[in-house]
């Protein structure tokens, strides 16, 4: 399941100055980059010169980075950095928090997230999430599933989507004699890969994770690890960590972020894992990877 | 202070034993505890006394009319036949008419308070007065419901001193008491709850409508019950607007429409009305009449707790 840690010559990282672009020619190098994955498109995210903003505090600055498809990315770095506000920004789940604004581009498959005619509950039927802390709603194990693919206007027969969703989250077999039964009474690390099966049942192209496994123990973390690893044969993973060696061992690609002395966050460095986590190119993700600070 | 550090440095089991248990508590403190316990008894010891004392007088009623006769008969000049059938009868038409109308209004301002309004000077600008409305004393309301109500139904109707006008000045005296309570239970659930449903790709009025309002409806609805509690007590904004104070006439055979758009009472007014009534039989009358509005409110108020005890929700 590590597969960044797999024997594949790597080239050099992808590092990207605060003040570059993103350009075409990065692109191709993150591609020769990761070999062990299947060829690859146009990436899923792309930003630019990316902010965020709540009310005057400015949370992130100038963010350049790609998200290819298929792949895990973590994203790490230290408490207040900002990863889980880029998460948040990436599907506008932050469109509902009071005074939180944006700066810069979102593209997501070439699309700018923000245009005004783009319709956020469509960007989040397409880009799923599963969040920190479980949250299935207090209603059944099935109608927690079937809830998305309702309001989406599934026509198609829902009792398998729902089994469909639930198999695919590893959660099936545990629950599939107490689909009646409230999503809330399972156990926490239940609970996460039933919200995986809710996120998966509306058929997303990505699922942003934002810091899934911190409420969990470390069997049900290594379930929603394995679990990552198999959905990224369908999906774009991008999940936020504290925990390095989740980042370490159950990521492709890795970015690091770090604030600076105004408390704003930004991207350090951003490359396969195993690059990251052994020949970083900055000493800032050294002393990180390494443990000597954060 | 000194004398504990002095211990800790030389913890044997015997200088322990002494730390521990050595100290009295000051009696400061026993004092101060006797000041709040005797607050407790004042205010309670209070009520029991009124309690009792409207129960007692009230004894003579239930003895020799016995409670059916006294809740099954109309108003009358005769104390021994006098009853609060008719104030029964309108207290019951007065909460269904406001019951009818907070539910939608109230709920319905509450969500866009709570899920819709962004937070702009407007928005708090509403939650500030909604919360002084509340703090109105319903006697102005009844006013209001005189200069409004009363003046508009006059066009429609040659009693406009009617059930329906009660009802609605009733409702805008609870209107702003139940918009605040089902904002706070909407309120209580958590975020967490909202991002689920939004980030399956929920529109906010599916979210709404699935999730927030329904997790939410036990508090609604706790907050409308003890609010209905409320209303059933008020007098003075129902003598503005003419709920009758004496006997009135009505043939027996009028319809359910003909009586809530025809002269009323309510159980409060009806009290009132007795209270000022110079035959002494009239007193007993009078507190047989607070008790059983005393134990319609009670009633209410313990199907609220019940209902809160069963569906409330810890999250």
């Amino acid at each position: 399941m590590n597969e960044g840690g797999d024997p594949v010559t790597l080239e050099s990282p992808v590092l990207l100055e605060p003040e570059t672009k993103a350009s075409p020619s990065i692109r191709v190098t993150t591609a020769a980059a990761s070999a062990a994955t299947p060829a690859e498109g146009p990436p899923v995210f792309e930003l630019k010169k990316f902010s965020a903003y709540y009310g005057s505090f400015r949370a992130i600055k100038d963010m350049d980075m790609v998200i290819q498809p298929n792949r895990i990315t973590a994203l790490i770095g230290p408490s207040g950095s900002g990863k889980s506000t880029v998460l948040r920004w990436l599907n506008r789940m932050n469109d509902l928090v009071p005074g939180a604004h944006m700066g810069g581009e979102v593209l997501y498959h070439g699309v700018n997230l923000f245009d005004k005619r783009v319709d956020a509950v469509e960007v989040r039927r397409r880009i799923g999430m599963v969040f920190q802390k479980p949250n299935p709603f207090p209603k059944s194990i099935y109608d927690n599933v079937a809830f998305g693919p309702r309001v989406a206007g599934y026509k198609g027969k829902m009792n398998e989507l729902v089994e469909e969703s639930l198999r695919r989250a590893a959660i099936w077999d545990e629950v599939k004699d107490k689909l009646k039964s409230p999503g809330t009474a399972l156990s926490g690390g239940q609970q996460q890969r039933l919200c995986i099966a809710r996120a998966i049942a509306v058929q997303p192209d990505v699922i942003l994770m934002d810091e899934p496994c911190s409420a969990l123990d470390p069997v049900a973390t290594l379930k929603i690890e394995q679990l990552m690893f198999e959905l990224k044969q369908n999906y774009t993973i991008v999940i936020v960590t504290h925990n390095m060696q989740q980042a370490a061992r159950a990521s492709d690609e890795t970015m690091f972020m770090t604030m600076g002395e105004d408390r704003a966050g930004y991207m350090v460095e951003i490359g396969s894992t195993s690059e990251i986590f052994t020949n970083p190119k900055r000493q800032l993700t050294e002393d990180y990877v390494s443990g000597r600070f954060g | 202070m000194a004398v504990t550090t002095g211990i800790r440095t030389s913890a044997t089991s015997a200088a322990v034993q002494r730390a521990l248990t050595g100290q009295s508590r000051p009696v400061g403190e026993w004092i101060f505890q006797g000041l709040l316990f005797l607050s407790l008894l004042v205010a309670l010891g209070m009520l029991a006394w009124l309690l009792s004392d409207v129960f007692i007088r009230s004894m003579p009623v239930w003895e020799q009319r016995g409670v059916v006769s006294f809740v099954t008969s109309n108003l009358s000049s005769d104390p021994e036949k006098a009853g609060i059938a008719q104030g029964l009868f309108g207290s019951v038409m007065l909460m269904v008419i406001v019951i009818v109308l907070i539910i939608p209004i109230g709920v319905a301002a509450a969500i866009y308070l709570e899920e819709y309004a962004t937070d702009n000077w407007l928005t708090r600008f509403l939650n500030t007065t909604v919360r002084n409305l509340a703090g109105v004393p319903a006697v102005v309301y009844g006013l209001l419901g005189l200069g409004v109500f009363v003046a508009v139904m006059r066009n429609f109707t040659n009693s406009p001193l009617n059930l329906l006008v009660g009802g609605l000045t009733l409702s805008l005296v609870v209107l702003p008491i139940v918009i605040i309570t089902a904002a706070e239970a909407l309120r209580s659930v958590p975020r967490s709850i909202r991002e689920a449903g939004f980030g399956v790709g929920a529109t906010k009025w599916e979210v709404v409508r699935s999730h927030v309002l329904p997790y939410a409806a036990p508090g609604i609805f706790t907050g409308i019950i003890l609010t209905i509690a409320r209303a059933i007590g008020e007098t003075a904004p129902l003598l503005l607007v003419g709920a009758a104070v004496a006997g009135f006439g009505q043939a027996a055979s009028a319809g359910v429409v003909d009586k809530i758009l025809g002269p009323y009472t309510a159980l409060p007014t009806t009290i009132f009305s007795w209270a000022r009534l110079p035959q002494s039989e009239f007193r007993a009358l009078t507190a047989a009449a607070i008790v059983v509005l005393l134990v319609v409110v009670l009633l209410i108020n313990a199907i609220a707790i019940i209902l809160r005890n069963r569906y409330e929700r810890r999250w």
